[in-house]
């Protein structure tokens, strides 16, 4: 069952951002070329396996108390950070991600900015690509190396970022076009429930507590986590509709 | 700016991003759990940290 929500939680979480990544590679490569922004998008993808090669290691030989703490610090830090979001989104207090609009104005920015070759590429159009993938893929490095280092399993948390890689990959290619019909507000929700969740398990035990039912207590951890937001997501949609009929 | 200052501006922002009150408010969390060594502080610290931080979101 662990294994099932590791391979889940590394293949929603780079889902997501792979969409997002798509949305900056089409505009830069309708904008400034395909060469450029192909060229861009792989060196990022390098860069980002240079990381892992590199992390991924030294995270193994960490005394693994020490890593839970470290890693449930991080799993919370970013966790908290989605599931804000998306309850700010989901109760209407902040606008849902819209990739047609991110597109469109990627896209200007990119057609209007001066052209500058550096070394036979299109300079502008290559640092977007490469901000894009390297910056939305960075965190998925993060969530696959810390996941799959604490369940002592990188290989499967990095096959499900892979298959969504792939996934996002060769329907954006077919699609040609920003996947503006993924639920990405959902896929947000499921992301930042599961790391606060995991981040609250390993934190706890890595801080030195025992749970009740050892890992069984997993489950309860992910009702709660679950309950709290869907209340706060009451709670805030109450709240605007008091203040939009006031 | 210094390549030193842009290097830790950018793991500030990718770590704790426009909310540096949840990251506060896990570290703390984290501090007390090993404190006490009981299981429920964390999940009741996050839940008053989530609650804060929208409250913060939502006033902003």
């Amino acid at each position: 069952m662990k294994d099932v929500i590791l391979v889940l939680s590394s293949f929603l979480a780079s889902a997501v951002e792979m969409v997002e990544a798509l949305t900056i590679v089409l505009a830069a490569g309708v904008a400034r070329g395909w060469r450029s922004s192909l060229i861009g998008a792989g060196a990022a993808a390098a860069a980002l396996a240079v990381v892992v090669a590199v992390l991924g290691p030294a995270l193994t030989v960490i005394p693994i108390d020490a890593l839970r703490l470290v890693v449930g610090a991080l799993l919370l830090v970013f966790g908290l950070q989605w599931l804000r979001k998306a309850i700010l989104r989901a109760s209407g207090y902040k606008a849902l991600h819209d990739e047609d609009e991110i597109y469109a104005r990627e896209l200007s920015e990119a057609q209007s900015a001066p052209h500058e070759e550096r070394a036979g590429v299109d300079w502008y159009g290559f640092t977007l690509s490469f901000k894009g993938v390297f910056l939305e893929g960075l965190e998925v490095a993060f969530i696959v190396l810390t996941f799959g280092s604490t369940n002592g399993n990188i290989p499967l948390a990095a096959l499900g970022a892979a298959v969504a890689i792939v996934l996002v990959a060769a329907v954006g290619v077919l699609v040609h076009a920003p996947l503006t019909r993924v639920p990405e507000n959902t896929l947000k929700f499921t992301v930042g429930i599961m790391l606060t969740t995991f981040g609250i398990f390993w934190g706890a035990e890595g801080a030195g507590a025992h749970w009740p039912g050892e890992d069984a207590a997993i489950f309860g951890v992910l009702a709660f986590v679950i309950g709290w937001s869907a209340l706060m997501v009451t709670l805030l949609k109450r709240r605007r509709l008091q203040i939009v009929t006031a | 700016m210094s390549r030193v200052t842009a290097f830790g501006r950018f793991w500030w922002d990718f770590i704790v991003g426009d909310d540096w009150v949840s990251a506060a408010g896990v570290a703390i969390g984290l501090a007390v759990t090993a404190a006490v060594g009981a299981w429920w502080v964390l999940p009741i610290a996050v839940a008053l940290v989530l609650t804060l931080s929208l409250v913060r979101a939502v006033r902003a």
